[in-house]
């Protein structure tokens, strides 16, 4: 039988030339919708169908040559950068975070800042942090181009993203948990890491996650600080080129388009198993600490 | 014999006075109310027993509070003195863990590590709180799919499991329907065998259902303070009356 509160094609029609603005809302926000999708999909389906066909197993070996224009160093690279920026940028930012919300009085002038300096610093394009980069950790410090000085000047990058969504994270926490803690004499120490950071941390790693994003698709703050060469580094001091900078240096270079182009869909394939990888470690970690 | 012992307590939030001049003592092994409207200090009174006024910035107490004689804003360490005196939150508050944990949080923190003995621990405060046959068979899911009266049980299971002496409740019904609230009644009229209760509410039957005690604020001020029995049949202070048959408030 049908359900009296059904609300068939007519009646909706009927609705939309009873109202004909509200028709036109309709019909602007599906239109919306159906251009962001297909945007998406062109943009998904045209790297694939640009690089599928130029996938070859010599773009695995692991040395670089110009022969085979190998992106398995860059890979390697990439992977290393991603854990250096997170190891220098991960504890401060969250650290940092925990004493904005929790140590820090509401009244505090370090807040304020904190605050102004973490914005200002996240507005600014990155080829200003090559730049800085380059003057500072690669010459004044003399670490030449290197993984290094391309990890720091990352993790100065993505700091401000993993402190303001840790911080968001830790607000987001109820007050009520706290006082619970408290109430059974825990101190402020395992209230924080008992209580708050675990209630946290599906937030926290969301930022963590959009700061891999940017490790892994920058090439401006990369190109003159951990340089271009496309080996594996022996060492954090030696050179090495991100996926991202390989393929633009491919790209750039004009001869090998078709390696790019292969390039962008293990680069994209990445993103998108990371963003897989981190939405189920999320929800693991969460029903663990339920 | 008497649990705290209050003297001349006044208290300001910045340069707003909430407490003026609070005497009293407060009697152990019995379920002592404070009543009055909102806003007439009597939560602010209750967590200063427990310090969690701490928490508030700009929060200023003068006066005496002794806990069995020792001065609560003196020497004590603060983690001990909330282990002595728990409390019970208006709005249900379990840790978004298991049940299991949410009880055994509590000891936890106080250093006991044994299974077996947390085990026994978890077992006897929620049979304390009468929420076990409700809970045994499922104290590895989240305390957060109980119901709501559950939650509150829960919470009163995990303030129980540090065994405090005394049990502070801020409105601990405030959130919950006719039946949850009257098995919480029930409940604390069954704790104040072994602990000591101070119970903040709006709601005048359950005062002078459940306590032995009341004491009656308003404006910072406590009003009338005496046997719920007398509070309720004959306030002396005129204020008190109008209070209580709903002239105002």
């Amino acid at each position: 039988m049908d359900a009296i509160n059904a609300v068939t094609w007519k009646d909706k029609l009927r609705g939309y030339v009873k109202n004909p603005f509200s028709g036109f809302l309709f019909v602007i926000v599906v239109l919306a919708a159906l251009i962001t999708f297909a945007v998406l999909l062109f943009l998904i389906s045209y790297i694939l169908v640009r690089g599928i066909p130029h996938l070859n197993l010599r773009l695995f070996e692991w040395e670089y040559n110009t022969a085979n224009v190998s992106m398995m160093p860059a890979i390697i690279n990439t992977v290393i950068m991603v854990v250096l920026a997170l190891i220098l940028a991960g504890p401060l930012g969250i650290f940092s975070a925990i004493y904005l919300v929790e140590y820090a009085g509401s009244g505090n002038k370090l807040i304020k800042a904190v605050r102004v300096t973490t914005e200002t610093l996240s507005g600014i394009p990155s080829i200003v942090f090559g730049l800085f980069g380059m003057l500072f950790f690669v010459m004044a410090l003399g670490w030449g181009f290197s993984m290094l000085a391309g990890a720091f000047t990352l993790s100065i990058m993505i700091l401000p993203l993993i402190m303001r969504t840790t911080e968001e994270a830790l607000m987001s926490v109820p007050d009520s948990y706290r006082e619970g803690s408290f109430a059974l004499g825990a101190g402020k120490l395992r209230t924080i890491f008992r209580i708050v950071l675990p209630s946290a941390v599906p937030g926290i790693l969301a930022g963590v996650i959009l700061s891999i994003g940017r490790v892994v698709g920058e090439t401006a703050a990369l190109m003159f600080t951990a340089g271009t060469i496309a080996q594996i580094p022996h060492s954090v001091m030696d050179s090495g080129r991100t996926l991202a900078v390989h393929m633009y240096a491919l790209a750039n270079e004009g001869l090998h388009v078709n390696q790019a182009s292969a390039t962008g869909v293990v680069l994209l394939v990445i993103v998108i198993t990371i963003n897989w990888l981190s939405g189920f470690a999320a929800k693991r970690l969460v029903k663990g600490e339920n | 014999m008497d649990k705290f012992t209050l003297r001349n307590v006044e208290l300001w939030y910045n340069d707003f006075k909430a407490l003026k001049n609070v005497s009293m003592d407060i009697e152990a092994h019995e379920i002592t109310a404070f009543i009055g409207p909102s806003g007439c200090g009597k939560s602010t009174l209750l967590k200063s027993l427990n310090r969690m006024n701490d928490l508030i910035e700009g929060c200023k107490i003068t006066g005496g509070l002794m806990l069995d004689g020792e001065d609560i804003y003196g020497d004590m360490d603060i983690n001990l003195l909330r282990k002595r005196v728990g409390m019970v939150f208006q709005k249900p508050n379990p840790f978004p863990m298991s049940i299991y944990d949410n009880i055994a949080f509590g000891p936890r923190t106080h250093g006991i590590k044994s299974k077996y003995k947390l085990d026994d621990i978890v077992e006897k405060a929620l049979k304390d709180a009468a929420i076990w046959d409700e809970a045994k068979d499922r104290l590895k899911k989240s305390a957060l799919s109980l119901s709501g009266g559950q939650q509150q049980r829960l919470c009163i299971a995990r303030a129980l499991s540090v065994s405090p002496d005394v049990l502070l409740m801020d409105e601990p019904t405030s959130a919950l329907d006719p039946i949850s609230t009257s098995k919480i009644e029930d409940l604390v009229s069954e704790l104040k065998k072994e602990y000591t209760v101070v119970i903040v509410t709006h709601n005048m039957q359950q005062a002078t259902r459940i306590s032995d005690k009341t004491g009656f604020f308003l404006l910072g001020e406590m009003v009338e303070y005496g046997e719920s029995e007398q509070i309720f049949s004959m306030p002396k202070d005129k204020r008190c009356e109008d209070y209580i048959t709903g002239r105002f408030g």
